[in-house]
C-alpha cells in the first residue's frame, strides 16, 4: 500500500495525516511540538506508520506545512498552512468560501473558489493575541482545562469585559478580575469574546463569504466557535478534528506532487 | 558666511572631492559577481554612488560656505535652491541608514530620550542623529533652517518643530490642505501666501534677494528632471523591464535630494539613455522576467536586495510602485509662466496629500500600464498616512482588476518591527496563489 504523508509542524502541535491513493485517511497524529521541531516530525511519522501498521518505504511523497516546515528534511515539498487549510477546508466542505483557521501562534483568513483555490487572505499581526497561545495562557491563570474553558465561557449568563488585546496586558486585567472575585465564567466569557473580536477585524480585511469553515486547534473551543457564530449570524462548519486539516491539506497536495 | 568656510568649501568641491571619487573608483574596480537571475547591473548604478557620496561629503564641509537647511521630501525645495540652501533631506538619510541596518540602533538614541517606539522611524533616526551626532556618513551638516511641508504627513510637523526647539533655529512650515476632493481655489492662494511670507525670511537667512527669473529656470530645471524620472520609471513598461523596482528604489535619490540641481537632469538624462538601450537590445532586469509586480508603499530598506533575490528567483519583477511614483506623478503642474501657483498645486496634489479615491485609482492606472499580475503591499509600521486604507484599497483592487495581493507588515528602517518568518509565510503563500493562478 502507498501513502501520501502530510506533516503540519506548528508553532505549539505538530500534525501527522496519512492518505491512500484515493484520499483516504489512513492514520493521523497530533503530537506537542516541544523544542525541537525535527524531532516532533520524526515522532509523528513513526507514530502514525505504527498506527496504520506500515513500513517507512511506504511513504509515496511527503509534503510539509506550518513554521517548523523547513526543519523536515525528508519532505519533498514545502507549502504554506494557508495553501494546505484552504485545500483541507475544501475537501471536507466542498461549499467552503472562507476559511479561519486559529493555531497556536497565528490565526489566518482564506478565501477560497469554487475549485478550493487560495483567492485571497490575511494573518493577524506580529502578537499572539486572538490565537491559542492567548487561549492558553488565559486557562492556566484561571485554572481551567483548555478542553472544559469554551463550554464554561458558553454558559455564563453575564460577561465581563476585557479591554486589553494584548495577551500580557490581559493576563494581568484577568490576575485583578480574580481579585474583585468576579466569577471564573465570566471572565472567560470576556476573553473568548476579545478573541472572536480580534478575529473578526481580521475576518473584515478580506471579507467573508458563506460558507464559512473554521479550522486549528481553537476551532475544537466551542466558546469561540459559538461567540463567532453569534456575530457572523451564520453557522460555522468544524469537522470532527479540526486541528488535522492542515496535515491533511498537505498529504491530500503530496498526493498530486 | 564665513570667508574661510567658503574657501574651505571649494577646495573640497573642487579638489578634495574628485580625489574622492577618483579613489572610489579605482576600489571599484574589483568585480562583484552578478546574481543568479540577474543581467548584469546598471552602469547608472557607480554614477548614482558618485553623485550621492560627492553630496553627502560636500555637506560636512557646506556648513559656514553656505547657508544649510534639512528639508522634507515633499517641500517645495525649488524655493530654496533660489537662495543657494545646501540641503539635506533627513528621509533620505534615513533611507541610507535603514540600508546599512542602522536603524534601530540611531532610533534607541531617541528612544532613551523619551521618544516613542510608535512614533515614526525616519523621525525616530533623525531625531537620534540630531541628538547623538551619529550618522553613517561621517557628519550631518548642523542646519541654519527647517523646511517642512506636511503634504507627506503630520509627524514632519512635529519633527520639525523638535529640531527647530533643539538647536534653536528658525522653521518653515509648508501647509498643505488635505485634498479630500478636487484642490480648492482657496486652498490654492492660501498656499501662495504662505510662498510669498517666507521670501523675506529666506531673504535674511541666506543674505541673497528674490529673484524670479532666476525662480522659474530653477523651476524647470527641477521640473525636467522630474520629468526624466517619469520616462526613467515608464521604460519599465517593457517587457521585458529594463530595471526593478528596488533598483529605482536606489535611484531615487537624486530626484529626492538633489530636484532643482543640474546634477539631477544631467543624471537622469544618462540613466534614461542606458534604460533606453536595454529596452532597445531586449535586455531585462532579470534574465527570465515571467510576473510583473507593483510595489506599494515606502521600501523596506533594510531588506531591499533579500526582496529583490526573493522575488527574481521566481521570474517576478517589481514594475512599478506607487512611492517611486510619487516625485513624477504631479510634475505637469509645474509651469514657470505661474511659478508660485504650479508649484503650490503640485506639492499639493501628491499622492499622500489625496484622498484614497485618488490611490485607487492612480493603482488602476498603474497596473494597467505596467501590465501587473501582482500586488504586494507593505504596510510599515512607520508610515500612518500610507498604511491606513491598504486593507479597503486591496480588496478593491482585488473586487475589479482580480489582482492577487499579499500584505506585508514590516518598516521602513526599525527591523524591530519586522518578523521574518511571517512575512516569509505570507510571501510564500502569494507565491502559492500566483502559481495556482496561472
Amino acid at each position: 500500500m502507498k501513502v501520501f504523508l502530510g506533516l503540519d509542524v506548528g508553532s505549539m502541535s505538530t500534525e501527522a495525516v496519512f492518505v491512500d491513493e484515493r484520499g483516504e485517511i489512513v492514520s493521523q497524529v497530533i503530537r506537542s511540538t516541544g523544542a525541537k521541531s525535527i524531532e516532533a516530525a520524526e515522532a509523528a511519522l513513526q507514530e502514525g506508520l505504527q498506527a496504520a501498521g506500515l513500513p517507512r518505504e511506504a511513504i509515496e511523497k511527503c509534503v510539509a506545512t506550518g513554521y517548523g516546515r523547513i526543519s523536515v528534511p525528508f519532505a519533498d515539498k514545502r507549502v504554506t498552512e494557508i495553501t494546505c487549510h484552504g485545500m483541507g477546508a475544501h475537501v471536507l466542505f466542498p461549499n467552503t468560501r472562507t476559511v479561519i483557521d486559529i493555531g497556536g501562534q497565528d490565526s489566518k483568513v482564506i478565501r477560497l473558489d469554487e475549485s478550493g483555490k487560495v483567492t485571497d487572505f490575511a494573518m493577524n499581526d506580529k502578537c499572539a493575541a486572538g490565537t491559542g497561545r492567548f487561549l492558553e495562557v488565559m486557562a492556566e491563570k484561571l485554572d481551567v482545562s483548555l478542553a472544559e474553558m469554551g463550554g464554561l465561557a458558553v454558559a455564563a449568563k453575564e460577561e465581563v469585559s476585557i479591554s486589553s488585546v494584548c495577551t500580557v496586558f490581559a493576563e494581568s486585567e484577568v490576575v485583578s478580575l480574580v481579585a474583585q472575585d468576579h466569577p471564573k465564567e465570566e471572565i472567560l466569557k470576556g476573553l473568548h469574546r476579545s478573541i472572536v473580536n480580534r478575529n473578526w477585524a481580521l475576518m473584515q480585511s478580506v471579507g467573508v463569504e458563506q460558507a464559512v469553515t473554521m479550522t486549528g486547534g481553537v476551532a475544537k473551543n466551542v466558546g469561540v466557535v459559538k461567540l463567532l457564530e453569534e456575530r457572523l449570524g451564520d453557522p460555522i462548519q468544524v469537522s470532527e478534528e479540526p486541528q488535522i486539516v492542515g496535515a491533511l491539506g498537505a498529504a491530500l497536495i503530496a498526493r498530486t506532487i | 558666511m564665513s570667508f574661510l568656510a567658503n574657501t574651505r568649501y571649494h577646495v573640497m568641491k573642487d579638489l578634495a572631492a574628485p580625489l574622492l571619487l577618483r579613489a572610489m573608483d579605482a576600489k571599484k574596480k574589483k568585480h562583484r559577481p552578478v546574481p543568479p537571475h540577474f543581467n548584469p547591473p546598471l552602469q547608472s548604478l557607480t554614477e548614482l554612488k558618485r553623485v550621492m557620496t560627492r553630496h553627502y561629503y560636500l555637506a560636512r564641509h557646506a556648513k559656514g560656505a553656505k547657508p544649510v537647511a534639512w528639508v522634507t521630501s515633499g517641500a517645495p525645495v525649488e524655493l530654496l535652491r533660489l537662495f543657494d540652501f545646501y540641503t539635506v533631506y533627513p528621509e533620505n538619510h534615513g533611507a541610507l541608514c535603514g540600508a546599512r541596518k542602522r536603524g534601530p540602533a540611531l532610533c534607541e538614541e531617541a528612544e532613551s530620550r523619551g521618544y516613542n517606539r510608535d512614533l515614526c522611524s525616519y523621525a525616530r533616526v533623525d531625531l537620534g542623529v540630531a541628538f547623538s551626532g551619529k550618522t553613517p556618513v561621517g557628519k550631518l551638516p548642523k542646519p541654519d533652517l527647517l523646511f517642512a511641508s506636511n503634504n507627506i504627513c503630520q509627524t514632519v510637523a512635529y519633527w520639525y518643530k523638535v529640531l527647530a526647539h533643539h538647536w534653536k533655529i528658525p522653521l518653515l512650515m509648508f501647509d498643505t490642505p488635505y485634498n479630500y476632493d478636487d484642490i480648492s481655489g482657496r486652498d490654492v492662494s492660501y498656499m501662495i501666501q504662505q510662498i510669498k511670507e517666507m521670501i523675506p525670511l529666506l531673504e535674511n537667512v541666506s543674505g541673497r534677494e528674490y529673484d524670479e527669473d532666476r525662480f522659474r529656470k530653477i523651476l524647470l530645471m527641477s521640473k525636467e528632471a522630474s520629468l526624466l524620472w517619469g520616462e526613467v520609471l515608464g521604460t519599465m513598461k517593457a517587457k521585458p523591464a529594463p530595471m526593478t523596482i528596488f533598483e529605482a528604489f536606489g535611484h531615487l535619490a537624486p530626484i529626492v535630494s538633489l530636484r532643482g540641481l543640474p546634477v539631477a537632469v544631467r543624471y537622469y538624462e544618462n540613466l534614461l539613455k542606458e534604460l533606453r538601450q536595454r529596452v532597445e537590445q531586449g535586455i531585462g532586469a532579470l534574465t527570465n522576467e515571467k510576473r510583473r509586480l507593483m510595489w506599494d508603499n515606502i521600501a523596506i530598506w533594510f531588506r531591499v536586495r533579500e526582496f529583490a533575490n526573493l522575488f527574481a528567483e521566481r521570474g517576478m519583477n517589481f514594475v512599478t510602485a506607487t512611492y517611486t511614483n510619487a516625485w513624477a506623478e504631479t510634475t505637469p503642474y509645474m509651469d514657470e509662466k505661474h511659478p508660485l501657483e504650479s508649484m503650490a498645486k503640485a506639492y499639493s496634489l501628491v499622492i499622500l496629500n489625496n484622498n484614497l479615491d485618488y490611490r485607487l485609482n492612480l493603482m488602476e492606472r498603474l497596473i494597467h500600464e505596467y501590465d501587473v499580475d501582482g500586488l504586494v503591499i507593505h504596510s510599515a509600521r512607520s508610515c500612518k498616512p500610507y498604511s491606513v486604507g491598504q486593507y479597503d484599497l486591496k480588496r478593491l483592487l482585488m473586487d475589479r482588476l482580480h489582482v492577487p495581493s499579499v500584505v506585508i507588515e514590516a518598516d521602513i528602517t526599525d527591523f524591530r518591527a519586522y518578523s521574518e518568518e511571517q512575512a516569509n509565510t505570507r510571501l510564500e503563500a502569494f507565491f502559492e496563489t500566483m502559481e495556482a493562478s496561472s
